[in-house]
């Protein structure tokens, strides 16, 4: 049986992402506390807004020490973290010099707005590599981000995009999965990444 | 590469869509939440919400029509009107909206856009602009005045300039509609946008005048707006022909734009 948590803080999404587990026809419930997290088959990390003010936010809950041992420590659960969900997993974000959780080697900066227009905004083609979650067809999906991930590792990267130049759009490693777009708002495309993440079992 | 956006803005009136020329006559189309269905079965890139009363009438906007609609719609959406303060934009962001755009409230009080930037990253904040060509003068050396309130009041302010200080106090993207050419059908002021794609890099919507393919395919080959707004193509039915939104992209790529192709 599937228990499925979605992280609920101040600056998240968590509705829209529900509404999309919704569609789809999980049962998910919000966690709002460490003990909400018991259990957890899924657990999904939205993400609006800036790396530092999540950070914040995630120690303001007291979650991230049972999201830690849950996720990495026990790998008992299948972690999706979303847009800012995503850059936190990686050591420190140039956005207003956050130290974020370093599940992930590598960093975040902000693209280089000299060259392009910043945020990008909008729909951007994704390639993905093969993972646990089989082979995800390339499609567009939507992003509005004024900041990216650079790994560490590159063998973190799960999706590929450009934006001026090649961009890590999706990270994966082992039962860790996050991706910079957002899946709850990326059409039909976006639902069906959303589903295989859910159908799977850890 | 990131793909040009094609937009539907819905002018809502009590729940329900409805469709102006320059602003004003404005005509019954639809429910919005039904319209929005359609258009999200058609894959439309995105949706724009104007609440359109809710200044006039001295009310929030309306949040069970957000509400309904995100329950629905898993593309962006963007509200506007009724929008006063921060926590009308966390209202609004709670009830599943990505994006608020400010426009005439945002003449009056500036500072709104750096703290709904602040509060909510710039990415949440568009800050949308009527525009109505007025000659060019010493006050407005562009030739393009902001107008606000339905574009019955002008402000003396010149649009360029607003626009180059909207992105510095911290809006993420710039709607730009442009009031001669609202509802005509004649394609969209390109001048207009040239103008303002010079003067900031946040990301550009262009707004007022599509009545054809062509119309886009001119926007997006000629400038650099990412988006366009299309109403009256959509559902207008004043229109002797609407197109679907699969047709639109077909033309453009069929032109060489790039766009996000409708899945089967």
């Amino acid at each position: 049986m599937a228990a499925i948590k979605i992280i609920d803080y101040k600056a998240g999404n968590a509705p829209s992402v529900m509404h999309a587990a919704g569609r789809l026809g999980c049962q998910a419930d919000f966690a709002r506390c460490a003990e909400d997290l018991a259990g957890a088959s899924h657990i999904i990390l939205p993400g609006v807004g800036s790396a530092g003010a999540t950070m914040k936010s995630l120690g303001e809950l007291g979650i991230i020490n049972t999201l830690e041992d849950i996720v990495v420590s026990q790998k008992s659960a299948l972690f999706l973290g979303i847009c800012v969900g995503m850059q936190i997993l990686f050591e420190h974000s140039e956005e207003e010099d956050a130290a974020c959780l370093g599940w992930l080697k590598g960093r975040v900066v902000r693209f280089d707005s000299s060259k392009i227009r910043v945020p990008q905004m909008g729909w951007n083609r994704v390639r993905f590599r093969d993972s646990g979650l089989g082979t995800v067809r390339e499609d567009c999906f939507y992003f509005v981000n004024s900041y990216h991930a650079v790994p560490g590792d590159s063998n973190d990267t799960w999706g590929t995009a450009d934006y001026g130049a090649a961009f890590t759009a999706a990270v994966n490693r082992g039962n860790i999965y996050a991706t910079q777009f957002h899946v709850e708002k990326s059409g039909e495309a976006g639902l069906r990444l959303f589903k295989r993440f859910l159908d799977m079992r850890a | 590469m990131l793909t040009k956006r094609l937009i539907a803005c819905f002018d809502i009136i009590g729940g329900r869509v409805t469709k102006a020329v320059k602003f004003q006559d404005n005509i019954d189309v639809a429910p919005a939440g039904e319209l929005a269905d359609t258009m999200y079965k058609e894959q439309i890139d995105e949706l724009i919400f104007y609440d359109i009363t809710a200044s006039s009438e001295k009310r929030g906007i309306d949040i069970e029509t957000v509400k309904s609609v995100a329950k629905r719609v898993f593309i962006p959406f963007t509200v506007g009107g009724g929008i006063k303060s921060l926590d009308d934009m966390y209202e609004a962001l709670k009830a599943g909206a990505e994006k608020i755009s400010v426009d005439s409230m945002a003449v009056r009080n500036p500072q709104i856009i750096t703290e709904g930037s602040k509060a909510f990253g710039a990415q949440c904040v568009v800050l949308s602009t009527q525009v109505k060509r007025v000659g060019a003068s010493p006050k407005i050396p562009s030739g393009f005045e902001v107008f606000i309130d339905g574009a019955r009041v002008a402000t003396g302010m010149d649009a360029i300039e607003w626009i180059r200080r909207g992105q510095d106090l911290g809006a993420g993207e710039i709607c730009v509609n442009s009031i001669d050419n609202d509802g005509t059908l004649a394609g969209y002021d390109l001048e207009l946008m040239k103008l303002a794609e010079a003067a900031v890099s946040v990301p550009l919507i262009a707004s007022g005048g599509a009545g054809a393919p062509e119309h886009l395919k001119a926007l997006f080959t000629e400038t650099e707006a990412q988006a366009a707004i299309i109403s009256s193509m959509l559902y207008s039915p004043r229109m002797p022909k609407n197109y679907t939104v699969r047709e639109l992209k077909t033309c453009l790529a069929d032109s060489g734009v790039n766009v996000r192709e409708p899945l089967d």
